[in-house]
């Protein structure tokens, strides 16, 4: 059978002990990190780009709660000024706290920043395949953030900033928002979204073409598997909404009416091209962690991952099926009931590759010797909390369940437990499997044991009851609601400082682990770590792989 | 405590509504909110069914519905006190009650077969996650196996959620066809969204329209509603007639919901969209805007009221709108003739301006020509 990871017991790392001089010319400080071309430091600045990213959409989101934990209108105007002012500074904050946590914090964080660090090591590459086009696809994303961030301070129609949601559906973002903020924010799309399809092109060229000698596809470990799906739909789905925010652009600026009713045009084709590439983009958010989290499990549970190939063919028919049931985000806009009817079906199927995925985890699990490390401990709170994330989202997918909670708190509630639950576990587990692998440092165990519990408590009482909220009808996107939704709001922001202080936590392991940390063995995992990366130093060398790891 | 309440209302409306519906078409029993004194007997019975299911709210409105801005008031001569429990969210973990056949589906297909499962599914995963962490744990488990492969296991949960996903899809599709099917309408309302309010023509009733927004937090509390629910003026209909609902926007994307009724439609600009409900309850029952339209996003509240046939034609008259045909009883008489009054005033809809509020009565975007001509298709596309 060759459907098991690759496992290169034979090799030993050129590099992986003390004398490795050829691999000792690090530039200096400028040239190391504003001109890099070395996919593990752009992997780290992509790393510190996501944290920072994560801290400012983080912040906006504490910002949201504090306003909702009761009704009324509490802080918004101490702010903005009074009424509209206000409201529109709401629409801001939630528009901007979708887009950071999507476009800077989630995706640098698991293609940038893990993808870059580790699918060189694991596939046994000195590099990836175009490392200047490396460094270019990062410091697009510096500009992109900086004009998103930007956009906030100058006008967007009722306010400053852009208002239209992180869906800026036309019209309220061509003629409803006059000003340049909509403008900024979409020139921040097209080169985050430039960024991202250049990155998607270098994974694709190293993947396909860079894997040391014996390293079939179907031995590749399953987090490179992921990031290969990943990157597929990222080259296939970004030109989509790159051409639909530029059509938002010539209509907002030249007079062009793709989306406007009075020029022939139609609001819902923004929204037909912009969920081709939503639903996509939501996969494209998960299914690096997927990958992570099959590295973990496997890792702590001593065993190969269960049913290899089930799971690397699940994750391409997640992104398969990912472009055919776009349209379950518009099941309001008036759409022919066959259509309907085939958007709820297609979108059910998904549910299948999926509980493959959850299944195959656990009967990883199963005769396994399990250690419950702070990464399995994301891990495992990941498979539940995805789970859940996802039984509801098969609520949602039937069209005529939708028509009562489209639009409410319930898809609220979904979408953060798929994703805050889901994609940030994820990336948690990542980071604390990795993290002496990267650093060379090992993490602090106590505060990393901490950091998990209190977000994991934190999260489920900050997002659980907005499912309620969403079932009684409280819509989206509003910064005030009647009083009788007043009660789970409160929870709900309780929940919030939970996270605040587990994230308190991150923060002061980072700290604390990079000062004093114990020094990192090449190994420290032991014998469940069985990829390529462990076979080298921890920090790894400069240069890597200089003679190619053969595959057994 | 909202139980007893509740059936008290429910039992009030019910006993009502046939003497309401035996006095019919009256011209103008506009007064009666004004004047809960009322001389004739019927005009006490009518008065009854307004004061009566205020009175046991002990939430914050004062007693009845003592007003504290008249003339807003006299421009609604029924006004339906609405209930605590149905209509509107109470912060309870469930969907509102359902008053629509539709709603009624839904709701027995959503808590009756898709939270079972999906409870069902998530306590399976976590036993699951629990047993294999204790059992295989280390200390208990010390030596891994290699089993990586189990076909006929790998083929079961395939196969299993594929399975339940059937059991789901079939009665999911119904759901879907039968909203979708909407019985022959007993009259047609056009519901407009505008940046915030949103304007309801009655293109069966003479075409006059009504510009509905939502309430100050004062006037909401001194009528007894909701605060953000409450609007000044509602949208109303007839008791146990299927209402064919036309949505569209004049600026920017809104969407048409109301919860209890199981329904939501986006308004977009350049299209008609239809939706359809019916109940056989009278109240009043809240709903919101629910697609992102601009500042003003959270505060363009739905409000319908459902009221018994005669009182709806009352509330017609008392909007400068006829009733179709002769002034029979709804809803036997619209359903033959969707077709309006060709003479009918349209200007009524200034009389009906609403003092509280900054926006403008009528817009060129809501002065659209009656679409109650359209067929029994189901959806209008814009292009």
């Amino acid at each position: 059978m060759t459907d098991t990871t690759a496992n290169a017991t034979h090799f030993e790392a050129h590099g992986a002990h003390a004398a490795h001089h050829d691999d000792e010319h690090t530039p200096g400080f400028f040239v190391r990190w504003f001109m890099s071309t070395n996919h593990k430091d752009i992997g780290t600045l992509y790393l510190i780009f996501a944290i920072v990213a994560g801290i400012i959409g983080g912040t906006i989101s504490g910002i949201m709660r504090a306003e909702l934990a009761s009704p009324g209108i509490d802080f918004l105007e101490a702010w903005a000024g009074s009424g509209d002012q206000a409201s529109h500074l709401w629409n801001v904050l939630i528009s901007a706290h979708g887009l950071i946590m999507v476009f800077f914090m989630v995706m640098p964080a698991m293609i940038g920043g893990f993808g870059n660090w580790f699918v060189p090591l694991m596939i046994g590459a000195p590099d990836m395949a175009f490392p200047r086009m490396n460094n270019i696809s990062f410091w697009l994303l510096v500009p992109a953030f900086i004009l998103l961030l930007g956009s906030a301070f100058v006008p967007g129609g009722t306010g400053d900033g852009a208002g239209v949601g992180w869906t800026v559906y036309a019209p309220l973002s061509t003629s409803g928002s006059p000003g340049p903020a909509v403008d900024m924010a979409i020139f921040s799309l097209h080169l985050a979204g430039a960024s991202s399809i250049l990155g998607a092109i270098n994974f694709i060229t190293t993947i396909f073409n860079m894997r040391a000698p014996g390293m079939t596809l179907h031995k590749m470990p399953l987090f490179v598997w992921s990031i290969l799906v990943t990157v597929f739909l990222l080259l296939l789905a970004l030109p989509v909404l790159a051409g639909a925010i530029t059509m938002l652009l010539t209509d907002r600026n030249f007079g062009t009416h793709f989306f406007d009713a009075k020029g022939g045009g139609d609001p819902i084709l923004y929204q037909h091209l912009f969920w081709f590439f939503g639903h996509p983009e939501v996969y494209i958010m998960i299914l690096p962690g997927f990958g992570m989290v099959s590295q973990v499990v496997a890792t702590f549970s001593r065993k190969p991952v269960f049913g290899y190939l089930g799971m690397a063919y699940a994750m391409v028919s997640i992104g398969v099926i990912g472009f055919v049931v776009w349209a379950h985000h518009m099941f309001t806009v008036g759409m022919d009931v066959n259509t309907k009817m085939y958007f709820t079906a297609a979108t059910m199927v998904i549910a299948v590759p999926t509980g493959i995925k959850i299944f195959s985890w656990i009967a990883t699990m199963w005769g396994g010797s399990l250690t419950f490390e702070t990464p399995m401990m994301w891990a495992l709170g990941f498979i539940f909390m995805f789970t859940v994330g996802g039984v509801t989202g098969v609520v949602l997918a039937n069209g005529g369940i939708d028509n009562n909670v489209h639009d409410t708190y319930y898809v609220v509630a979904h979408f953060h437990y798929v994703l805050s639950l889901g994609a940030v576990f994820s990336l948690f587990a990542g980071w604390y499997y990795w993290f002496g692998k990267m650093f060379g440092k090992m993490y602090n165990e106590l505060l990393g044991q901490l950091h998990f519990w209190l977000f994991f408590i934190g999260v489920n009482v900050l997002f659980f009851p907005m499912h309620f909220l969403g079932l009684q009808g409280m819509q989206r996107r509003v910064p005030d609601y009647t009083d009788a939704y007043a009660g789970w709001n409160h929870v709900a922001s309780l929940g919030f400082y939970l996270v605040a202080a587990s994230m308190a936590l991150f923060f002061i392991n980072i700290f604390w682990s990079l000062m004093a940390g114990r020094r990192a063995a090449d190994n420290y995992w032991g014998e469940g770590a069985t990829t390529l990366e462990w076979t080298l130093s921890s920090p790894p060398p400069f240069h890597q792989f200089s003679t190619l790891p053969k595959i057994d | 405590m909202k139980t007893p309440l509740k059936l008290i209302l429910a039992a009030a409306a019910f006993a009502l509504a046939p003497a309401a519906a035996l006095s019919q078409a009256a011209p103008a029993p506009a007064q009666t909110t004004a004047a809960p004194a009322a001389q004739t007997p019927r005009d006490a019975i009518s008065a009854n069914s307004q004061a009566a299911p205020a009175q046991p709210e002990e939430m914050n409105q004062p007693q009845g519905e003592a007003p504290s801005n008249a003339s807003v008031l006299a421009s609604s001569p029924a006004r339906t006190a609405p209930n605590a429990t149905v209509g509107q969210p109470t912060g309870a973990m469930g969907f509102q009650p359902q008053v629509t056949p539709i709603g009624q589906e839904a709701l027995w297909f959503h808590n009756a077969l898709l939270m079972p499962i999906i409870t069902i599914i998530s306590i399976f995963v976590l036993g699951l996650l629990l047993f294999v962490m204790i059992r295989f744990r280390r200390g208990a488990n010390p030596v891994p196996s290699r089993t990586t492969h189990n076909t006929l296991l790998e083929v079961v949960w395939t196969l299993v959620p594929v399975l339940i996903l059937v059991a789901i899809a079939v009665p999911s599709i119904r759901l879907l066809a039968h909203q979708y099917a909407p019985p022959k309408a007993d009259i047609t309302v056009k519901a407009t969204g505008n940046q915030w309010y949103w304007t309801y023509t009655y293109p069966d009733h003479g075409g006059f329209e009504i510009v509905s927004n939502g309430l100050k937090d004062a006037d909401a509390k001194a009528r007894g509603e909701p605060r953000l629910l409450a609007v000044d003026e509602r949208m109303v209909v007839p008791q146990g007639a299927v209402v064919k609902v036309i949505v569209t926007a004049a600026d920017v994307i809104h969407s048409w919901g109301v919860p209890a009724f199981w329904t939501k439609i986006d308004a977009v600009p350049g299209r008609l969209n239809e939706t359809w409900f019916k109940t056989d309850r009278p109240g009043v029952y809240y709903g919101q805007c629910f697609e992102l339209c601009g500042a003003r996003h959270a505060y363009m509240p739905i409000a319908v009221e459902v009221l018994p046939p005669a009182q709806f034609a009352a509330w017609v008259a008392s909007k400068g709108g006829t009733m179709p045909g002769t002034a029979k009883p709804l809803p036997d008489s619209t359903a033959a003739s969707p077709v309006t009054n060709p003479q009918a005033a349209p200007a009524a809809a200034g009389g009906s301006a609403p003092e509280t509020s900054p926006e403008p009565t009528l817009t060129p975007g809501t002065t659209t020509p009656p679409v109650s001509a359209q067929g029994a298709t189901n959806t209008k596309r814009g292009n």
